[in-house]
């Protein structure tokens, strides 16, 4: 018998499902469905992420629309018996609604993607993105194909500009006119640079993407090449992310044997193709100006503009620089037109941004969602609510130097100019979550921390204004602040964000401004009370036991590093202070709750 | 693989590529097969290959899905057509033999074999 394949079994090899064990699992399913005989009748697929991560190794079974979570390799038996020989669906395996434990069995009735719009990630988690053929049959390289033979670079231009895209990578600027600018810049040579240094920590929208659907990228830069007159392109990626690489080299050695890329593009007289340059991994490379330095050879370290990298940009040559997300927008406003895309978002933002939504949320993964969504559908829809019942405090957005903005704002339409004024930024797309347990010092003193070792240290309000911040928010953490202090963060924020020449100092003291309008009463209690209401700070607490919660049992005593608990068996026990080194494994393995925090 | 020369061989090779990612495209039709125990000891699987097969000899598109029993255990291999907002149609004691006929008529013609009907679902109930 020919195989007609009936079902088509997606499975996810994204990073966080290979570490919960998804080749095993495959492993597994691959021999039980030949054991069974159902080879030729169901396929495997390896796919991208569709952005689940807490519910990883994911399975998805078309054309069921079936999403079984957590799939194991033990599980394996009993999802083929069940459901691919009987049609049956394997209730523990689905989805359960975080409050009511209601199994959704169905992708698209999960609340989790039910708010999203997958644009720029139309692709990932349905194809193979090692497969160049499943992206043409989903209609990849159309529209590279429409532009070769019906439209002018111009009109193509002309196209980007009216759907209103800008840029993904953060800072905002309309594609169409960046283009533009490239394209008119005096030159022969000039060249396209996609952005793929992610270096948010947390964050994971790029490499997402690249592992996904690496051809998505490669046909947008080619529309790109085409529409400005570039003939070489250089993808920027660091090289933390190994399997992005591996598909984007995939991608463009499948690419060059189509047709697709280099000599000739599709029968026509248009040449490109595309270099991957590995960053080694530093945050400031980023920045525009210092990718161009490292794809050069040089320090990544930024300059200043103008001249932009429109006039001037590798070797002097006019460049045209865009986020890969950005890239990977372009085929659908080309194939679906400038006048689809412009109808998604808001007045001032168009199209979709995907968000790695993080922290104290029920649903952590990678999201998609249209512009204009508020914080509180992100949050509690989307995110499904806090996690374990606690209560929500602040989300931070656009990465280590966004701001982090309190619950009154959370039905605030997410868009570039709202988050500005909320004290934030877009940025790439990072969004963390936090809840009543976190310290707004403390966060404000890890960001800046990172920051710290990230600039680059060519300006000096940069390199010493977050040092000098960093070790005001130490010393508050502490116990050792004063209220002077304060005023001393508000007089240097401002001056680290005008002095500073590229973007990482200009949004530096972003998470210390927004915390201080925000929660400027957790400074005063850090400053004033010498507390730390989160119960954070370890030298502003103390562990306590809790005498009518006590048992006696003697777990905390056995576990203390420091052997700082004492008491008889069945009596109330007692910690040091003196010998305490706040390290909250009593906290942590008391059955009771009788060990408390102050 | 030869290079792409034009925007229309492009578009071939789509037409011929799309076939492979069926099962993972929308369509209007929906054949379902009754996989329950019953449904197999009945002959199901041999029914599905055979649809499997006629849909494929006569390029129809339409997704194959597999279900459960549902209770009508004597009247196994049940198959179900769906299409669209049309009522759910339900065959009963459907062999491999049956296929071409009922795949001929109710997805071509358009009429449904009501010799073999057992049962008909409209609307949300379905």
């Amino acid at each position: 018998m020919t195989e007609q394949y009936r079902a088509d079994v997606l499975i996810c090899t994204c990073p966080a499902c290979t570490k919960a064990g998804a080749p095993e699992m495959q492993h597994a399913l691959k021999a039980e469905v030949e054991r069974r005989g159902l080879a030729g009748e169901v396929r495997l697929v390896e796919t991208g992420s569709r952005g689940f991560c807490s519910m990883g190794p994911v399975v998805i079974i078309r054309p069921e629309g079936i999403l079984y979570c957590q799939v194991h390799d033990v599980d394996v038996p009993e999802l083929v018996e069940e459901t691919l020989v009987k049609g049956r669906i394997v209730e523990r395996l689905t989805y359960k609604e975080p409050e009511t434990h209601k199994a959704i069995p169905h992708y698209d009735e999960i609340p989790f993607y039910d708010k999203q719009m997958r644009v720029v990630t139309r692709n990932c988690g349905l194809i193979n993105p090692q497969n160049i053929e499943e992206y043409i049959a989903v209609g990849g390289y159309q529209a590279l194909g429409k532009v070769l033979t019906s439209m002018a670079p111009k009109e193509i231009i002309e196209e980007v500009k009216k759907s209103g895209l800008r840029g993904r990578g953060g800072a905002g600027f309309p594609t169409g006119r960046k283009w533009e600018f490239t394209r008119n810049a005096p030159g022969d040579v000039k060249y396209l640079v996609a952005n793929g240094d992610e270096g948010d920590p947390g964050a994971f929208m790029d490499r997402s993407l690249m592992e996904g659907d690496p051809h998505a990228i490669l046909e947008g830069m080619t529309i790109g090449a085409y529409a400005m007159g570039a003939h070489k392109g250089y993808l920027y990626v660091r090289d933390e992310y190994p399997l992005a690489l591996r598909n984007l080299n995939i991608a463009m050695e499948q690419a060059r044997e189509y047709g697709l890329l280099g000599q000739g593009i599709l029968g026509s007289s248009f040449d490109f193709d595309v270099q991957i340059v590995r960053g080694a991994g530093a945050f400031v490379c980023g920045e525009e100006t210092a990718l161009l330095a490292s794809v050069e050879g040089h320090a990544g370290n930024p300059r200043p503009r103008p001249p932009y990298p429109a006039q001037s940009g590798l070797w002097g040559k006019p460049t045209n620089i865009n986020n890969v997300k950005t890239w990977a927008n372009i085929p659908v406003v080309i194939s679906r037109g400038a006048d689809w895309f412009n109808q998604i978002g808001t007045e001032t933002s168009k199209g979709t941004m995907i968000f790695s939504l993080v922290g104290k949320v029920n649903n952590t993964g990678l999201v998609e969602v249209p512009m204009g969504i508020t914080l509180r559908e992100l949050v509690f829809d989307v995110g499904g609510g806090m996690r374990d019942g606690k209560q929500f405090k602040a989300v931070q957005t656009g990465g280590p130097s966004g701001g982090c903005i309190p619950e009154e704002l959370l039905d605030l339409p997410v868009d570039y100019e709202h988050l500005k004024e909320a004290g934030s930024i877009m940025g790439s797309g990072g969004m963390i979550v936090m809840d009543e347990n976190a310290c707004m010092v403390d966060i404000a003193r890890y960001f800046l921390d990172f920051l710290k070792d990230e600039s680059c240290g060519k300006c000096t309000p940069c390199r010493e204004g977050i040092r000098q911040m960093l070790s005001i928010l130490t010393r508050i953490t502490e116990g050792q602040g004063e209220m002077g202090d304060l005023q001393v963060l508000e007089t240097l924020a401002p001056v680290v964000k005008e002095a500073s020449l590229c973007g990482l100092g200009q949004t530096a003291p972003n998470p210390v401004l927004s915390t201080l309008r925000y929660f400027r009463d957790e400074y005063v209690t850090h400053i004033v009370d010498h507390k730390c209401p989160a119960g954070v700070c370890k030298e502003l607490i103390e562990y306590y036991v809790i005498e009518d919660l006590c048992t006696g049992c003697g777990v905390c005593r056995r576990k203390c590093p420091q052997e700082a608990i004492s008491g008889e068996k069945k009596e109330v026990h007692v910690i040091d202070p003196a010998l305490c080194i706040k390290c909250g494994v009593c906290f942590d393995v008391c059955k009771f709750d009788a060990v408390g925090v102050r | 693989m030869p290079k792409l020369k034009s925007i229309e061989e492009l578009q071939k090779l789509r037409g011929q590529l799309q076939k492979d990612i069926k099962a993972r495209t929308e369509m209007n039709t929906t054949v379902t097969v009754g996989m329950g125990t019953c449904g197999i000891s009945a002959g199901a699987r041999e029914v599905m290959h055979a649809i499997l097969a006629e849909l494929e000899t006569r390029g129809i598109d339409a997704h194959v899905t597999t279900v459960g029993c549902i209770g009508m255990c004597s009247k196994e291999p049940l198959v179900d057509i769906q299409q669209g907002d049309e009522p759910r149609i339900t065959y009963g004691n459907v062999t491999p033999a049956m296929v071409p006929r009922m795949i001929e008529e109710h997805l071509i013609q358009g009429n449904v074999v009501e010799e073999w009907v057992v049962g008909r679902v409209t609307g949300q109930e379905g």
